[in-house]
């Protein structure tokens, strides 16, 4: 014997060209364990790649535990904060908003500048510098600069930027560019996406940044990092308890860190996807693996008889078998593995544009490799042996016979398909399924869950929609937002409003407070906007306005579920800012919020609440876009202007970033999906091509034309595509429920709603499957063998 | 091939006629040459039985006369049109209109009850007997309602019967029909046979390694190395309740 094969024995050989043979098939199959495998590799993967690089992160450069916000605290505090018990590190620091006035853009950019101490490495919060160094003690113009920003302008060592802090202008020199475990995600508070071009942030010396901003020997907040196993809820409490007299809003842990809190949101997210999606194909691969495999050894009978008529023993025959699904297994395991790895790398890379790591790498675990492998051999070779070993069972003489006709006389309903009215092949039909429906069952769940799983992913844009549609068309429909450094009288309001290029204004004042009921206890914001406001508003479920009535406080329907209240409750408010007044308050109505969460009062009644004046904390513009480049520059040198919002371009830049990665995100699910229905319905046919080919054949020869016949093959799949359609689009809606609960967090909640074209376009992706998987098989009808239905047996 | 207008089996004119009738599987040294020029008139309305040893050519040229494959070379007539080349549509319509088929195992659709399978054919044909006439003409009125898995081999034999000339066919061709069945079942299915042939006047091909069953037909025709080496006809048919094996 010669060849590439010579040296396999001659039952190898056979393997080989078995698979050869049913190489279609195979890969159909291998396909299906391929996505299943790759989306969990993907997710698993790219899980615990963020949560190593985030631990790593955050230890190497000393991230804080608790942040605790001060007006002004003297400096010999902090020897007292170290103190506390459960405190390892802690460092006092100034912060102070701050608006960077770039050349290469005309909106201002707001953001923050904070204080490094003048000698030494910080104990807490530590830089990961890039380039360059950190400002030297008393150049008091020295600044780093956060990479993001940096990259975003094209800044680097030796640029100047001027900066308008508390009110005073400077012109800050970059002698660095670094990386911060505080700004992972570096977003403008308030916002949703980060935008690099518009947020910003700097780091000074201790003792330039306390001249500029008035705070020589004062800070305005502590960081710091517990010792392991110390109890953040007390050291929160021993913190409000030292900084209460210098006007601390309260101290807050991680979960409240802005940057920290979305990457532990996507982190959830990324679990949740790794939770539901991934077994989902895996299963759907392993069940239709099984079944498949199961159906194409019953069909082998005939050989496996011959092998054990040549003397091959039981454990040989399932052997041979094994090693030939173990080989599609394999096909597709590798498939799944290097897809998975791929897909993983790319992910990764998308992520470093959002999540400003020092180093991020995409890293599957052997155990998450090991679990996929366990699961796909287990299902296919699960599958594989049962049929094998039902074929094992038979005697030579009996399994190269012709198995006896099937007896469909006992088939359940059978009086249902004796209706006169039907023709014999659609008689036909309904008997195979209704004689079979298991297998039916199995083919409708399979496309079913195809069907699913496309409803379910594609349900995001739906949901991203309508989550942009409510919040800036019909709850935020300002163009800009300005905050400022302090709370203002209305005049500083109207000074505003008066400016050219300002169509409309509202003021609001916006109050930190703590909101308690029972043992609930929520940090949060009041904003008080005017009566009948119509710039930023609530809006109740069913995207209608909601105006909170006289002396009552509107609460957003996720910090309402927070703090376990309703409408009609009272809730304890204690405001952190001022003379920090506390009270009770009724909850007069509850509001759908889909981005952000928060409370809100007729700001009259806020303000006397306050025991204020009538006091404003910024306004909501509507702007001319025509006159926004010069508002922007009068923004930007007005003192008492502490950060700009700007709405419109972060909706643009929030549809980008949806399109972008949800973009490849759903093409990638799509695509999976799209394998399944295809894995699904092709071996359904195929299978059922083998198993019926001398019946198709006979028909052929009694004078049925291919089209007819195609018609009892592929009007059962047709059928049961049909019936799989409502399945899965009911399916999908519970996954898209799921998926929607389960993505919601305190950044934003997912709203449940899936449009009439998403289903439609998830029912014409399967029908299309079918219809291409379906002609596939009808090229083989065409070249039916109608001699040999004469002769033989099988 | 045009279509071929229905007319009734006159006696002594050709049904088929096959002129250097060539069949060659393969190409290059794996050709295998199954018919050599085979040249035969079979008249209207006869029993015709075929015998030969495996390879003959027999079966190639029942297929090729029953329009399921066609010929490399040469000519088949069947009542004057020559069906050597017709397409895989004529063919069809061909077999739809003038051929009833048995099989050696056969062939019935097993999730269809024997009056079913009797209807998947007459569903299709353009002048056919009622689906239970058909099967009363093999004597199974009694076992319209039965699954093919509820019925002895012989009993399944007869419905393919019933099924192969519910329409009416000009021709009837067999491949061994009772190659799978014992001697007593199998001589019932050649009684069914010669019931239709007689009653309907159809042109009947039968199939079988089986010298035995010779007697019962008009015409012998023997095949040898892929061409005809004997024609015979009987004077004396015997019945199929005459004849054992």
């Amino acid at each position: 014997m010669t060849g590439p094969l010579a040296w396999f024995s001659a039952l190898d050989r056979k393997l080989v060209r078995d698979l050869w043979r049913m190489k279609t098939q195979a890969l159909a199959i291998g396909f299906v364990i391929a996505a299943g495998v790759s989306v969990h590799l993907l997710a698993a993967g790219m899980f615990s790649s963020l949560e190593e690089t985030r631990r790593a992160y955050y230890e190497r450069y000393l991230f804080a535990d608790i942040w605790a916000p001060a007006v002004r605290a003297p400096d010999a505090l902090i020897a007292e904060i170290r103190a506390i018990e459960g405190v390892q590190a802690a460092e006092a620091r100034i912060r102070m908003p701050a608006l960077f006035d770039m050349d290469t853009m005309s909106e201002p950019a707001t953001g923050e500048v904070i204080s490094l101490p003048d000698a030494g490495e910080s104990s807490v919060n530590r830089l990961h510098l890039a380039r360059g160094r950190t400002p030297a003690y008393g150049q008091r113009d020295e600044a780093v600069v956060l990479q993001a920003f940096a990259d975003a302008h094209g800044l680097d060592v030796g640029d100047t930027v001027p900066a308008t802090i508390y009110g005073g202008r400077s012109d800050l020199r970059i002698v660095g560019v670094a990386l911060s475990p505080e700004h992972v995600y570096a977003i403008a508070p308030g916002e949703l996406v980060p935008d690099d071009r518009l947020f910003g942030v700097m780091w000074m010396g201790r003792r330039a940044l306390a001249r500029a901003v008035d705070q020589d020997g004062a800070f305005n907040e502590a960081v710091v990092r517990l010792s392991r196993g110390a109890s953040e809820a007390a050291v929160i409490a021993e913190l409000d308890r030292i900084l209460d007299p210098y006007g601390a809003p309260g101290a807050y842990g991680r979960s409240d860190q802005i940057s920290d809190a979305f990457v532990s949101s996507e982190m959830d997210q990324l679990g949740t996807m790794g939770r539901v999606l991934p077994p989902v194909f895996l299963l759907v691969a392993a069940f239709l693996v099984n079944v498949v495999v199961g159906r194409m050894i019953a069909v082998q009978r005939a050989g496996i008889g011959l092998m054990k008529a040549f003397g091959y023993g039981d454990w040989e025959v399932t052997w041979h078998y094994l090693k030939l699904v173990g080989m599609i297994a394999l096909l597709g395991l590798s498939i799944g593995a290097a897809t998975g790895a791929w897909l993983g790398h790319a992910m990764a890379a998308l992520y470093m544009e959002y999540f400003r790591f020092p180093f991020l790498v995409f890293r599957a675990s052997a155990t998450d490799y090991a679990v996929v492998a366990a699961i796909a051999l287990a299902a296919i070779l699960g599958g594989a042996a049962f049929a094998v070993r039902r074929a094992a069972a038979l005697n030579p003489a009996e399994a190269m016979t012709p198995p006896p006709p099937p007896d469909y006389s006992k088939a359940a309903g059978a009086s249902l398909t004796r209706l006169s009215a039907l023709d014999q092949q659609t008689r036909m039909i309904l008997r195979q399924i209704i004689r079979w429906p298991w297998r039916a069952g199995l083919t409708v769940a399979g496309v079913a869950a195809s069907g699913a799983l496309l409803v379910g992913t594609l349900f995001f844009t739906d949901a991203i929609d309508a989550m942009i549609d409510t919040s800036f068309s019909v709850a935020n429909r300002q163009d800009m937002s300005v905050a400022f450094t302090e709370p203002r009288s209305r005049a500083a309001f109207h000074a505003i409003a008066r400016q050219p290029g300002v169509m409309a204004a509202e003021p609001y004042r916006s109050v930190p407070v703590r909101l308690r009921q029972g043992p609930a206890e929520e940090r949060a914001a009041i904003i008080g906007t005017p009566l009948d406001a119509r710039l930023s508003r609530l809006v109740d479920a069913r995207g209608r306005p909601v105006s909170p009535p006289p002396g009552g406080l509107v609460l957003t329907d996720d910090l309402a579920a927070r703090l376990g209240v309703r409408a009609g409750d009272i809730i304890a408010v204690e405001a952190a800012e001022g003379r920090r007044p506390s009270m009770e308050m009724p909850v007069s109505a509850v509001a759908t919020s889909y981005v952000g969460s928060g409370a809100r009062m007729e700001i009259g009644d806020l303000n006397r609440v306050m025991g204020e004046g009538p006091l404003v904390s910024g306004a909501y513009l509507s702007v001319d876009p025509e006159a926004a480049d010069a508002l922007y520059e009068r923004l930007k040198n007005a003192p008492a202007v502490a950060g700009v919002g700007l709405q419109t371009l972060a909706m643009e830049r929030l549809q980008e970033m949806m399109d972008e990665n949800l973009g490849t995100s759903l093409f990638v699910f799509v695509t999976f999906a799209g394998l399944i229905a295809l894995g699904v319905v092709y071996n359904s046919v195929r299978i059922s091509y083998a198993e019926r080919q001398r019946e198709l054949a006979s028909l052929r020869v009694l004078g049925f034309s291919r089209m007819d016949v195609s018609y009892i093959l592929l009007g059962e799949i047709a059928l049961l595509t049909l019936l799989a359609l409502p399945v899965g689009a009911a399916a999908g809606a519970g996954l898209a429920w799921y998926l929607a609960q389960a993505m919601s967090s305190e950044m934003f909640r997912m709203p449940f709603v899936i449009a009439p074209s998403t289903f439609g376009f998830a029912a014409l992706v399967v029908l299309a499957i079918t219809a291409g998987a379906s002609l596939l098989v009808r090229r083989q009808i065409d070249r039916l063998d109608m001699a040999e239905a004469l002769k033989t047996g099988e | 091939m045009k279509p071929v207008e229905e007319s009734p089996a006159a006696q002594g004119r050709p049904c088929f006629v096959t002129r250097g009738l060539t069949k060659v599987y393969g190409s290059g040294p794996a050709a295998v040459q199954a018919l050599r020029g085979v040249d035969i008139e079979l008249p209207e309305g006869e029993m015709v039985v075929v015998l030969g040893a495996s390879g003959s050519g027999k079966s190639t040229f029942l297929n090729i006369v029953g329009g399921l494959d066609t010929a490399t070379a040469g000519q088949v007539l069947f009542r004057g049109q020559d069906m050597s080349r017709a397409n895989h549509r004529e063919l069809t319509r061909y077999r739809r209109r003038h051929v009833g088929f048995v099989f050696q195992f056969y062939n019935l659709m097993p999730s269809l009850t024997a009056r079913e399978n009797v209807a998947l054919v007459t569903e299709i044909a353009e002048n056919p007997l009622t689906p239970e006439d058909a099967l009363a003409l093999v004597g199974l009125e009694q076992r319209l309602d039965h699954f093919p898995a509820q019925m002895s081999g012989g009993e399944q034999q007869r419905v393919a019967i019933a099924r192969a000339i519910a329409k009416q066919p000009s021709v009837l061709l067999c491949d061994e029909p009772t190659g799978a069945l014992d001697s007593a079942t199998g001589i019932r299915v050649l009684e069914a046979l010669k019931t239709v042939n007689d009653d309907l006047g159809a042109t009947t091909l039968l199939i079988t390694h089986n010298a035995s069953i010779a007697s019962i037909a008009d015409r012998v025709v023997i095949f040898a190395d892929g061409n005809v080496r004997e024609v015979r006809t009987n004077t004396q048919k015997k019945q199929p309740k005459d004849i054992s094996w």
